[in-house]
């Protein structure tokens, strides 16, 4: 294990230009460039607040402000992007880099940091961008958001962890990586984003202890929009992160030696 | 005693198969079952490399060459055996992996020497050199996708080069560029030699297996069949080949498929058709100017009454490069009966710079094939020219020159001698 983190830290310096070159590609190609990574997720936000907004804005308790729900959906969709870009790209990252991995002997280990890395100057940018947004729909950010930047490492550890270890398994079974993206759709609708937890029936909610994103995107949610301290639920989280995150260690390391083998 | 560079120490690689990857998965976590099926790649490969010495692996497509390279160089792990290596490796196996078509040669310089494990300082200070070496100009700022090729290999190259390794790997990758820059790696490469860098060096290129390497090994079916002098190693393979080719040859005459080079109404054939060096063995690799000898046999299926053979040198991109018949040259079979066997044997030097050489033959009653025309193949038979004995040159004709060189201002004039 310890070889794994030094072979990591020796590389750092080509994880870092890895990923400003994942961004000074995208600049590259389109004339907004970067502009598009918070630009996405905002439209998604915009499309959910007009679609939404009758329906469920009334639903909001305890925020009596006409922007609550575009709060709300900002606050949510920053944790889910953060989580699923990341389940999403190490989802493929093996596989992406086949030739790469084939050829050339470097640190494995490298590839997911990269996605890391990457997927966490996208939220930072879209965290910066909703700070900005968030004062003039009416939510003056409090203390709490200093809590931010531990919610962020959570939800990078957990997801992290499931990625890498879904990750690792699809290189070998293939079929993980269809399955993922649909299980993604399903887990969105699972978690309280576009819509508050209130309205969930009361005889289902003893199943979101399951949800370990749940605790996250509340923690999201109490620290952007309603200026509270993240839920508690947030230990169980961690201790579910670090539990997956060795289990994916272990996978990865064994499964290493083996998976040039099979790409 | 010197020590070894490179110990290759009883490997092998499978591919193994399980039942299903579940077991595969369960295999990690400690369960013990055996896989359904094993494929041995590579198996009981053997041999130490000195430092400062340069093998060669030759091997048909196949044979395990890249598995082994792989192995060597760490990207795979063996099955059974070990590999030891002492110093730095330095693998230049498809120039130009993992460059990014929207940055700049700079920014993929940075990334690919990032990727071989150079540390930030370092790339700092390598990045000149590399600039440098790659010499294209103001090219080296602007995104990869504007390169050529040639510009691409250029700056993998240098990257890849920029520290003398302890171990050095070349794959194929070298046919690629312009003859100045490969000229210019090769250079590089002999002085990192000189400087005591091991070489393994992968080829179908015999010119380079034989300039570079001190010695050869032939991989065939995953196993050594031979490990010695280069040129003994690669005599062995061409025989290999040549039987090969010849099974080939005669698959490709039951099909279909052979009528887009083959064509002509079948009066005679030709039934065999060779290059043979001065002893007669046939030969697929010739080196610059030796002697050779293209022989045909020919049947006549009919009666024919004028029976011209011609054949046409074409250099790899098909260009003719010498051709002619024994209409010409006025050796014309007169009155053959059906069923008679003849031979026609063309003796020239191969006088051809180095490169890939095909020869089309014909069968025809005059001059041109265009009369009456009994059998006409292209590609009938493909060579190879290397450059062995004579100085460097360029081009697809070895037009020997006379030097001389006079020097005017002083009063010794230093004249080449004929």
């Amino acid at each position: 294990m310890s070889q794994l983190l030094s072979a990591a830290w020796r590389y750092r310096g080509f994880v870092g230009s890895s990923v400003a070159n994942e961004f000074k590609t995208r600049l590259q190609r389109s004339r907004l460039g970067t502009a598009w990574v918070v630009l996405q997720p905002l439209a998604q936000v915009f499309i959910y607040a007009t679609v939404l907004a009758n329906v469920l804005a009334a639903k909001l308790q305890g925020v009596n402000n006409k922007y609550a729900y575009a709060a709300y959906l900002i606050a949510g969709t920053a944790c889910w992007s953060l989580f699923a870009e990341i389940v999403q790209r190490c989802m493929t990252v093996f596989i992406d880099f086949a030739s790469l991995l084939k050829k050339i002997q470097f640190p494995r280990i490298t590839l997911p940091m990269i996605v890391i890395g990457t997927a966490s100057v996208n939220n930072l940018a879209l965290i910066v961008v909703a700070l900005a947004i968030l004062p003039f729909l009416g939510f003056i950010p409090t203390l709490n958001v200093l809590w931010l930047p531990l919610l962020m490492l959570l939800t990078i550890a957990f997801a992290t962890g499931l990625g890498l270890f879904l990750g690792t398994l699809n290189v070998f079974m293939r079929d993980i990586g269809q399955i993922i993206p649909i299980v993604l759709q399903f887990w969105f609708w699972f978690t309280p984003i576009v819509y508050p937890v209130t309205i969930i029936p009361e005889h289902l909610k003893q199943f979101l202890v399951l949800n370990p994103v749940i605790p996250l995107v509340e923690g999201y949610q109490n620290v952007l929009v309603y200026g509270k301290a993240p839920p508690s639920g947030l230990i169980e989280v961690a201790v579910v992160s670090v539990v997956l995150l060795a289990a994916s260690m272990l996978v990865f390391r064994r499964a290493s030696s083996e998976m040039v083998d099979v790409l | 005693m010197t020590t070894p560079a490179l110990t290759v120490q009883d490997v092998g690689k499978a591919y193994v198969k399980y039942r299903s990857e579940f077991q595969r998965v369960a295999r990690w976590f400690g369960a013990s079952i055996r896989p359904r099926e094993e494929h041995w790649i590579i198996r009981g490969i053997n041999f130490k490399v000195n430092a400062g010495e340069s093998l060669g692996i030759i091997g048909q497509n196949g044979a395990g060459k890249s598995t082994l390279l792989k192995i060597i160089t760490g990207t795979t792990r063996p099955t059974e055996g070990a590999v030891a290596l002492a110093g730095h490796v330095s693998a230049l196996l498809e120039l130009g992996l993992g460059f990014n078509q929207e940055l700049t040669g700079r920014e993929n310089a940075v990334y690919s020497a990032g990727l071989r494990g150079f540390s930030r300082e370092e790339i700092d200070k390598f990045v000149p050199q590399i600039e440098e070496f790659a010499e294209i100009g103001e090219y080296f700022d602007q995104p990869m996708r504007t390169y050529s090729s040639g510009m691409q290999m250029r700056v993998a190259f240098s990257v890849a080069t920029v520290v003398r390794p302890e171990i050095l790997i070349v794959d194929e990758a070298l046919s690629v560029g312009d003859s100045y820059f490969v000229h210019k790696c090769f250079k590089r490469i002999r002085e990192f030699r000189e400087a005591g860098t091991t070489l393994l060096i992968v080829s179908h290129d015999a010119s380079a297996i034989q300039t570079l390497c001190d010695r050869a090994l032939l991989l065939d079916g995953g196993r050594i069949v031979l490990d010695g002098d280069p040129q003994e190693v690669l005599d062995y393979y061409n025989a290999l080949i040549a039987e090969k080719e010849n099974s080939k040859i005669r698959t490709a005459r039951t099909t279909q498929g052979a009528v887009a080079t083959e064509s002509g109404t079948g009066e005679a054939s030709i039934e065999a058709l060779a290059l043979l060096d001065d002893e007669g063995r046939s030969v697929e690799y010739v080196g610059v100017g030796q002697p050779i000898t293209l022989r045909a046999k020919i049947r006549a299926h009919d009666p024919i009454k004028r029976l011209v053979f011609g054949y046409l040198i074409r250099d790899r991109l098909g260009q003719k490069i010498f051709g002619t018949n024994t209409h010409y040259t006025d050796h014309v079979f007169h009155g053959l009966s059906a069923g008679e066997d003849v031979e026609v044997l063309a003796h020239f030097p191969a006088n051809l710079g180095p490169g890939s050489y095909s020869i089309s033959v014909a069968l025809t009653d005059a001059e041109t094939h265009l009369i009456k025309n009994y059998q006409w193949r292209d590609l009938a038979l493909v060579f190879t020219v290397t450059n062995v004995a004579h100085p460097t040159f360029v081009g697809s004709a070895w037009i020997p020159p006379r030097m001389e060189i006079l020097r005017p201002g002083s009063n010794v004039s230093d004249r080449g001698i004929d």
